[in-house]
C-alpha cells in the first residue's frame, strides 16, 4: 500500500479505519519505515554518532524545571556548541534527552506528535502517567539500537493536572522508567549534577530558585564532565532551561537564563567550587 | 436467473447523488465565515461530544454535515494524512489544498464505485492565512466535487437559502461577534419563510482559526461565558478574552 503522501489519489483504507488514537501504532501498520527504532545494522557492530550529554530537571512549589547543557560530543571533538536538548511535549510536560543526538531528536517529533495526535483524535489530553507511558513505548522499541552504542535516555517533566503539582520520571534504556521524588538528572554529567542538587536543593523553592539550582548543577557537571558544555560567555551560549506550571510550558528567554548564568559565572570567580553547604 | 435490468450510467449516477443528497438534508447546517483575525465555523449542534467541527493540523480545521460515522472515519483520515506529512516533511507542507485534494479523491472513487454506497456527507476544509487574502475555505460534496469558496460557505438541510443570506450580510474585516452573529442568524432562519428560531449557545458548537494565536495550532473552541458574551454582542468583552488567550 503507498503511502500516497503526493496529494493524490484516495486515502489507502488503513486510513479511514476507526480504531487507534495514536499515531505510534498507525505509523508501525502504515509504514514501519519511518519509525526511528526499526533501523536494523549488522550485527556486531557500534555506531559512532554526535551524543547529547546532561540533563537536570527539579520540582518546585508550583511546577518543574528542566534544563540542559548545549554541548554535543563525538569521542573527544565537540560535535556542536548550541546544541538543543529541551523540549516541549505538548503544553504542560517537555522533554529532556541524552543519548544520540539524531536518533533523540527524531524521537522527540515523534513524540511530540504522539501527543498531539491522540489530543485531536480524542479531543481529550492523556494524563501525565499516560503521556510518560507512550514515552516508555518509544524507548522500549529502541533497545536493539541502544546494544549497538546508539541509546537514548530522556527525562520527562510535567505538570499534572490532577494532582496539582510538578513531576518528573526517568528512563533506562530499555524504557524502564521511575518517577523521581525532587530532582533528577541524566547522561554523562549527570553523577556530578546529581551530587551538587543534593547539597542546594530543598522542597520550598521558587520557580526563580528551581532555574538557578538547574543552572548550577549544570555548571558542577561541566566542571567535571568534559563531554557536558558549561555557559559559554564569548559565543553568548547559555543552557535551555523550561519551566511548566499550572499556566503551561515556558523556556525562559535567552536573557533571563543568561542572567543566572552570569551571576553563577561572577560567583565561582570567587569561590571555584560554587555555594557551600553547612557540615551539620 | 433472472437477466437483471439495465440502468443506465446516468441514472445510477443521478440515484447515487439523490441517494446522498437526501441523506445529508436530514441534518442541521453548519455554517463556515472568515472574519477580521481569522475563520469561524458555527454548527447547530446539541451535542458536546460529538462535533462536527474540528482541529486537522495546525492552520487548518474540518467542517461536516451528514452522517457523523462518515465524516468520523474521514476527520480521523484527515488528521492522520496531515500529521503522516507534517512529520515526513514538515509542519508548513501541511495545506488545505492537498487535504481537499485527498478527500476529493476519497469521496469521489466512493461515489462512483458500484461496491460501496456513496458517502452521505458534505465537508469544509478551510486554511487560515497569514492575512485575510490567504484564507482559504474548500467545501467538498459527496461525489467528490471541490468548490472554492470565498469569504463564507453553509453546508448542510437548508444551505443554499443560508449561503444567500450570508452574502447579503457578509462584509470583509468583521469582528468574530458580528461574524457569529451573521452565522447564527443565517443558521436560525426558516427557509420557506416562517419565523425565524432562536438559538441559544446550548444550541452551538463554536470554533475559530485564529492567525492572532501565538501558539503554532490556530484552532480554538468557543465555549461557555466566552460565547455567551460574544452571541450577547459584547464586542469589547469578548475582545478582552481573546487579547487574554492570545497572551498566553
Amino acid at each position: 500500500m503507498e503511502a500516497n503522501l503526493t496529494g493524490t489519489g484516495r486515502l489507502p483504507a488503513a486510513f479511514l479505519t476507526p480504531g487507534s488514537s495514536s499515531f505510534l501504532d498507525f505509523l508501525s501498520a502504515h509504514q514501519p519505515e519511518l519509525l526511528p527504532g526499526r533501523r536494523t545494522l549488522p550485527e556486531g557492530l557500534t555506531v559512532e554518532a554526535p551524543h547529547g550529554t546532561t540533563i537536570v530537571s527539579a520540582v518546585f512549589d508550583g511546577g518543574v524545571v528542566i534544563a540542559g547543557d548545549r554541548r554535543a560530543t563525538m569521542g573527544n571533538v565537540i560535535a556542536q556548541r548550541d546544541i538543543e536538548k529541551v523540549f516541549p511535549a505538548d503544553e504542560y510536560s517537555a522533554v529532556g534527552i541524552a543519548g544520540t543526538a539524531g536518533l533523540a531528536v527524531e524521537m522527540v517529533r515523534l513524540f511530540q506528535l504522539e501527543l498531539e495526535h491522540y489530543e485531536k483524535i480524542e479531543g481529550t489530553v492523556l494524563s501525565l502517567e499516560g503521556k510518560a507511558n507512550r514515552l516508555t513505548t518509544m524507548i522500549r522499541s529502541n533497545l536493539a539500537m541502544a546494544m549497538q552504542g546508539l541509546a537514548v535516555v530522556p527525562i520527562f517533566a510535567g505538570y499534572d493536572l490532577d494532582l496539582g503539582r510538578g513531576r518528573i520520571f526517568t528512563y533506562d534504556v530499555t524504557g524502564g522508567r521511575s518517577e523521581e521524588r525532587g530532582f533528577a538528572a541524566t547522561g554523562s554529567g549527570s553523577v556530578f549534577a546529581r551530587g551538587s542538587m543534593k547539597k542546594l536543593y530543598r522542597d520550598d523553592l521558587t520557580a526563580e530558585q528551581a532555574a538557578t539550582l538547574a543552572v548550577q548543577a549544570l555548571y558542577d557537571a561541566a566542571d567535571d564532565d568534559s563531554a557536558t558544555g558549561g555557559p559559554d560567555l564569548a559565543r553568548k551560549i547559555f543552557p535551555i532551561v523550561s519551566v511548566i506550571t499550572e499556566d503551561g510550558f515556558e523556556r525562559l528567554s535567552e536573557e533571563r537564563v543568561s542572567q543566572i548564568a552570569v551571576s553563577i559565572t561572577d560567583q565561582r570567580r570567587e569561590h571555584p567550587n560554587g555555594p557551600q553547604a553547612p557540615l551539620l | 436467473m433472472s437477466t437483471p435490468f439495465y440502468v443506465s450510467p446516468q441514472q445510477a449516477m443521478a440515484d447515487r447523488a439523490e441517494y446522498a443528497r437526501k441523506g445529508i438534508a436530514r441534518g442541521r447546517s453548519v455554517v463556515v465565515l472568515t472574519y477580521a483575525d481569522g475563520i469561524v465555523f458555527v454548527a447547530e449542534n446539541t451535542s458536546r461530544a460529538l462535533h462536527k467541527v474540528s482541529e486537522i493540523y495546525d492552520k487548518i480545521a474540518f467542517a461536516a454535515v451528514g452522517r457523523y460515522n462518515e465524516f468520523e472515519n474521514l476527520r480521523i483520515g484527515g488528521v492522520r494524512y496531515a500529521d503522516l506529512r507534517g512529520y515526513s516533511y514538515d509542519r508548513a507542507d501541511v495545506t488545505a489544498r492537498g487535504l481537499a485534494n485527498v478527500y476529493a479523491q476519497t469521496l469521489g472513487t466512493i461515489f462512483s464505485s458500484v461496491g460501496e454506497k456513496p458517502y452521505e456527507v458534505e465537508l469544509v476544509v478551510a486554511e487560515v492565512g497569514r492575512t485575510g487574502e490567504d484564507d482559504q475555505i474548500y467545501r467538498l460534496t459527496p461525489d467528490g466535487s471541490v468548490v472554492d469558496e470565498k469569504n463564507y460557505v453553509a453546508i448542510g438541510g437548508s444551505s443554499d437559502s443560508i449561503g444567500s443570506y450570508l452574502g447579503q450580510r457578509h462584509r470583509g474585516g468583521m469582528g468574530l461577534a458580528e461574524a457569529l452573529r451573521i452565522a447564527v442568524d443565517g443558521l436560525a432562519r426558516d427557509p420557506n419563510g416562517g419565523a425565524a428560531r432562536t438559538l441559544t449557545p446550548g444550541q452551538l458548537e463554536v470554533a475559530v482559526l485564529d492567525r492572532q494565536r501565538f501558539q503554532q495550532r490556530k484552532f480554538k473552541r468557543i465555549l461557555g461565558s466566552q460565547l455567551e458574551r460574544l452571541l450577547s454582542g459584547d464586542e469589547t468583552a469578548a475582545a478582552e478574552d481573546q487579547a487574554a488567550d492570545d497572551s498566553e
